[in-house]
C-alpha cells in the first residue's frame, strides 16, 4: 500500500459506525436483524480498516519520526487556516489495535446479551430491562425464558455512535477533533447509561455521569483554548516541536508558579480526571453500572476511560516539557499523586462491594490510577502498555460478568423468584460447572488483572510500572501502587471465589446456564489477548525470559516521542514485589473467602469501605443539596416568582389598564360613536331628506336638469360678460 | 345671401320646439320625436357655421353626418325600448312608467 492509500484508509476508519448510526436511526430501526447486521458489519469494517493500518504501521521503520496521516484546511482563522487531519503514529497504531478489537467484540457480544432471537417479552416495555417471556413447548409445559430487548435497534445505533466517537478521537491529529470525539462519547455514555430510562436509578446515574464528566470537560476546553491562544495551533506534531515546547516551558503563568506548558497539561488533565474517573471525580463510574453490560465494557475498557488516559499520553510531551530529569515538576507531581491515590483508594472500596459489576468498576478506577501515576512519574511506555493490556482484560472481565449475570437471570426466570439480585455475588457460587467457558475466560481476565506472574499480560504491564517507579526512585508512588496491586489481586480472587468456586448458594445459581456463542466467542478472543499481549513487552533484562522475544512494544511506542525513552535497569526488588503482591493477594483472597457464604460472614464489609468512603454522601451534602437549595429557594422562590414574575405582572397590569382606557375613551367614543355610527347616521338623515326628489318621472328629471343648465349657463355667461 | 343669423334663429326655434316636445308630451314616441328635432336643430347649426365660417374644411359636414348616424342608431334603440315597454306594461305614457321611483 502506498502512503496515500493508507492515509485515505485512516480517514475512512471512523466512517462505517457513523453511517451505521444514521442508517439504523433513520431506516432500519423496525428490523432488529437488519439493525444488528448493520451495526456489527460497520464495526467489522472499521476493524478490518484498523487492522490494515496497524499492519502497515508496524511494518514501517521510523514511524515515530514520519507517521501516517495528512490534514486538510478546515476553518479559516483570519489569514491562516485551522487544519484538521488524521495521524497514526506508533501510539495511535497501538491504541487503534486494541480499540478496534474490543469494539468489534463488544458489538458481537451485544447481539447475545440483548437476547436476539428470543421471543418478545410478555409485558416488556421500552426503557426497562426485559422481564422474560412465557413459551409453551409441544408437550404443553409453560416455561419462562429470556426475552428480547424492546429497544434492540436503538442500542446498536448508540453503540455505533459511540464507536464513531472513539475512532475519531484515536485518529485525530489535533486536539479539536479529538475533543469532538471525546464529547460524542460523553453524550453516548449518557444515552447508554440511561438506556433503561424507566429505572430511576439509571436516569440518575446518566445525569451524574454527564454532569461529573462535564466538570472535567470544561477545564479541558479551557486548556485547549489556552494552548491555542499560546501557540496558534492545536495539531499535535506542530505543538510537540522542540522550539514550541521550549517556548511554552519558559513562559511563566501567575497560577502556582507553573509554566504555561504545565498549566495547560494540568487543565487537560482535569478533563482526564473526569473522563477516566480519577479521584475526586470518580463518583460517576460505579453508578454507570446501571447501563447494560456491553455498555459498561464499552465505557470502562474499550473507549471512554481509555480515552482519558490516551489524552494524557498524547499530551505527555507537554506535561514533561519543563522536566529536567531531577525531581518531578509541579504538574507531574499532581498527576502522580492523583493517580497513585486513586489506585489505592478505589482498590479499598472494591474489596467491600458485593455487586459483581461494581467491583469491576472500582477496579477500573484503580487500574486507571496506575496508568495516571505512571505518566506522572514519566513512565510513558509503561502507561501505554498497561492501558492496552488493561483494555483487553477489563473488557473481558466486564463481558464475562455480563455473561454471569445473563446466566443468573436464566436461573431467576427458571425459579420465578424475582427478588434474587442476579448481580449480587453472594447469590452465586459454584458457577464454574454451569458456565465453564465464562469461568475459564473470567479466570484468565481476573489473573491478568491481578498480575499473575509470567503468563498474563497484566503482570508485564503492571510490573513495568512498578519497575519504573522503583528505578527512578519514586518510593511513595512505588509503595502506594504495590499496596494497591496487592488489594487488586485480593478483591479479584474474592470475586472469583464468591462467583465461581464452592457450591451454589441459591437455587438460581444452580439453574444458571452457559450463554450463546455470540457472547462466549468475544470472551475467548479477548482472553487470548489478555494473555498474549503481555509478551510483546517483556523487558530485555528479565531473567530467563528476557530477550527471547524482543521488547517490541517499548521500541515501537517509545518511538512516538522525540527523545527515545530509556528502558529502566532490571532490579529484583520490584519484580519480587509484584510477585509477592500478586500471588499473596490471590492466595489471601481465596483463603479468606473460600468459606464465606453470606455478607454477614464477610469481615471486610466495614461501613466506611462499603459506603465508598462516603464520597457520594459528601458530594451530596456539599454540592448537590446546596445546588438544589439554591435552585429552589433563591432562583425559584426569590428570583423567579418574586422578581421576574413581579416585573412581568407589573407589565401585565399596566398594559391591561392602558388597553381598557384606550377602549373606553378612544375606541368606543371616537372610533365607534363618532366616526362609525356618526357618519352612518348623517348619511341616513340626508338620504331620508333627499328621497322625495326621486319621483321616477323622466320628464321631471329632464326639467330639473334643464333648469340647472340654465342657471349654470346664466352664471357662466354673466361671469364671461363681466 | 341669407345672413347666418337666420339659420341660427331657425335652429334655435327648432331646438325649442323639440325641447318642448320632450318635456311636455306624454307619449314616449312623441318624446323621441322631440329628441330627433333637437338633434337636427344642432345639425343645422353645424352646417351653417361650416358654410359661413370655414367652407374649405369639411369638418362641419362630417360632424353632421356622424350625428345622423348616431341619431338613427338612437332611434332604433329607443323605438325598440318603447315596443318592449309596451309589450310589458300595455302603455307608452311616460308618466305611468315610474318603476325607477323610490
Amino acid at each position: 500500500m502506498t502512503t496515500e492509500t493508507i492515509n485515505t484508509l485512516i480517514w475512512l476508519i471512523p466512517l462505517p459506525p457513523i453511517l451505521a448510526f444514521f442508517l439504523i436511526v433513520l431506516l432500519t430501526n423496525r428490523s432488529k436483524a437488519l439493525s444488528h447486521t448493520i451495526g456489527v458489519g460497520a464495526a467489522a469494517l472499521s476493524f478490518l480498516g484498523s487492522m490494515a493500518v496497524f499492519i502497515q504501521a508496524i511494518g514501517k521503520e521510523h514511524l515515530g519520526e514520519d507517521p501516517f496521516g495528512n490534514s486538510i484546511p478546515w476553518l479559516p482563522t483570519g489569514d491562516t487556516w485551522f487544519n484538521v487531519g488524521v495521524l497514526i503514529d506508533p501510539l495511535g497504531a497501538a491504541v487503534l489495535f486494541f480499540v478496534s478489537i474490543t469494539i468489534f467484540m463488544i458489538f458481537l457480544y451485544s447481539v447475545g446479551y440483548q437476547n436476539f432471537g428470543q421471543p418478545k417479552g410478555d409485558h416488556d416495555r421500552p426503557g426497562l430491562p426485559p422481564h422474560g417471556a412465557t413459551v409453551t413447548d409441544e408437550l404443553g409445559h409453560k416455561h419462562t425464558v429470556l426475552s428480547v430487548e424492546p429497544m434492540y435497534s436503538r442500542f446498536f445505533a448508540f453503540l455505533a455512535l459511540f464507536a464513531f466517537g472513539m475512532y475519531t478521537l484515536v485518529v485525530s491529529d489535533n486536539l479539536l477533533t479529538m475533543f469532538v470525539g471525546w464529547e460524542i462519547m460523553g453524550l453516548c455514555s449518557y444515552l447508554l447509561i440511561g438506556f433503561w430510562y424507566g429505572k430511576e436509578s439509571a436516569r440518575n446515574a446518566a445525569i451524574k455521569a454527564f454532569m461529573t464528566t462535564r466538570i472535567g470537560d470544561v477545564f479541558m476546553l479551557l486548556g485547549i483554548s489556552f494552548l491555542y491562544s499560546a501557540t496558534g495551533t492545536l495539531t499535535f506534531r506542530e505543538i510537540f516541536t522542540e522550539e514550541m515546547l521550549h517556548a511554552l516551558a519558559t513562559t511563566a503563568t501567575p497560577i502556582l508558579g507553573l509554566s504555561a506548558a504545565g498549566l495547560i497539561a494540568l487543565l487537560l488533565f482535569i478533563g482526564t480526571i473526569g473522563k477516566s474517573a480519577q479521584w475526586p471525580l470518580h463518583v460517576w463510574l460505579p453508578d454507570a453500572m446501571e447501563g447494560p453490560t456491553p455498555v459498561s465494557a464499552m465505557i470502562h475498557a474499550a473507549t471512554m476511560v481509555s480515552a482519558g488516559v490516551y489524552a494524557v499520553i498524547r499530551m505527555f510531551p507537554l506535561l514533561t516539557a519543563d522536566f529536567t530529569g531531577h525531581g518531578l515538576t509541579t504538574a507531574m507531581s499532581v498527576v502522580a499523586f492523583i493517580g497513585a491515590f486513586t489506585a489505592l483508594f478505589s482498590a479499598t472500596i472494591a474489596v467491600a462491594q458485593n455487586d459483581i459489576k461494581r467491583v469491576l468498576a472500582y477496579s477500573t478506577i484503580s487500574q486507571l490510577g496506575f496508568m495516571i501515576a505512571a505518566l506522572g512519574i514519566g513512565a510513558y511506555v509503561a502507561a501505554a502498555f498497561h492501558l492496552i493490556t488493561h483494555a483487553f482484560f477489563k473488557a473481558l472481565l466486564f463481558l464475562g460478568s455480563g455473561s454471569v449475570i445473563h446466566g443468573m437471570e436464566h436461573g431467576v426466570l427458571h425459579t420465578g423468584n424475582h427478588k434474587v439480585d442476579p448481580q449480587d455475588m453472594f447469590n452465586m457460587g459454584g458457577l464454574r460447572k454451569k458456565m465453564p467457558i465464562t469461568f475459564w475466560t473470567f479466570l484468565i481476565g481476573g489473573f491478568a488483572l491481578s498480575g499473575f506472574p509470567v503468563i498474563t499480560a497484566g503482570f508485564w504491564s503492571k510490573d513495568e510500572i512498578l519497575a519504573d517507579a522503583f528505578g527512578h526512585g519514586h518510593w511513595a508512588v512505588f509503595a502506594t501502587l504495590a499496596i494497591a496491586a496487592f488489594l487488586t489481586a485480593f478483591y479479584t480472587m474474592r470475586q472469583i471465589t464468591l462467583t465461581f468456586l464452592g457450591e451454589p448458594r441459591t437455587e438460581e445459581a444452580e439453574h444458571a446456564q452457559e450463554t450463546p456463542w455470540t457472547m462466549t466467542v468475544p470472551l475467548m478472543v479477548l482472553a487470548f489477548f489478555a494473555i498474549t499481549y503481555g509478551w510483546v513487552g517483556i523487558p530485555e533484562h528479565f531473567p530467563v525470559l528476557g530477550g527471547l522475544i524482543p521488547n517490541w512494544f517499548h521500541e515501537f511506542v517509545g518511538g512516538t516521542l522525540a527523545e527515545h525513552p530509556e528502558a529502566v535497569e532490571f532490579s529484583w526488588i520490584p519484580l519480587l514485589t509484584s510477585l509477592v503482591v500478586a500471588l499473596g493477594g490471590l492466595f489471601f483472597g481465596w483463603l479468606v473467602y473460600r468459606n464465606v457464604n453470606s455478607p454477614a460472614e464477610d469481615k471486610l464489609q466495614i461501613p466506611v469501605l462499603k459506603n465508598k468512603w462516603y464520597f457520594d454522601e459528601a458530594y451530596d451534602f456539599l454540592f448537590v443539596k446546596p445546588a438544589y437549595w439554591f435552585a429552589e429557594t433563591f432562583i425559584y422562590k426569590w428570583m423567579d416568582t418574586g422578581v421576574i414574575d413581579g416585573i412581568l405582572h407589573a407589565f401585565g397590569k399596566v398594559t391591561a389598564f392602558l388597553g381598557t382606557s384606550i377602549r373606553q375613551y378612544i375606541d368606543k367614543l371616537i372610533i365607534n360613536e363618532f366616526m362609525g355610527d356618526g357618519t352612518a347616521r348623517v348619511t341616513q338623515w340626508f338620504g331620508g331628506r333627499l328621497q322625495p326628489m326621486q319621483t321616477g318621472r323622466i320628464q321631471q328629471y329632464m326639467l330639473a336638469s334643464l333648469g340647472l343648465l340654465i342657471v349654470i349657463g346664466g352664471l357662466l355667461f354673466s361671469m364671461l360678460v363681466r | 345671401m341669407i345672413p347666418l343669423s337666420w339659420y341660427l334663429i331657425l335652429s334655435a326655434a327648432l331646438f325649442s320646439i323639440g325641447l318642448f316636445g320632450v318635456l311636455a308630451r306624454r307619449n314616449a314616441i312623441a318624446i323621441l320625436l322631440g329628441v330627433e328635432l333637437m338633434l337636427n336643430a344642432v345639425n343645422i347649426n353645424l352646417v351653417a357655421f361650416w358654410r359661413y365660417l370655414d367652407p374649405v374644411k369639411i369638418t362641419g359636414q362630417v360632424f353632421a353626418i356622424i350625428v345622423f348616424a348616431v341619431a338613427a342608431a338612437e332611434v332604433a334603440v329607443g323605438l325598440a325600448l318603447v315596443i318592449s315597454v309596451y309589450r310589458n306594461r300595455k302603455t307608452v305614457v311616460a308618466d305611468e312608467l315610474d318603476m325607477m321611483k323610490w
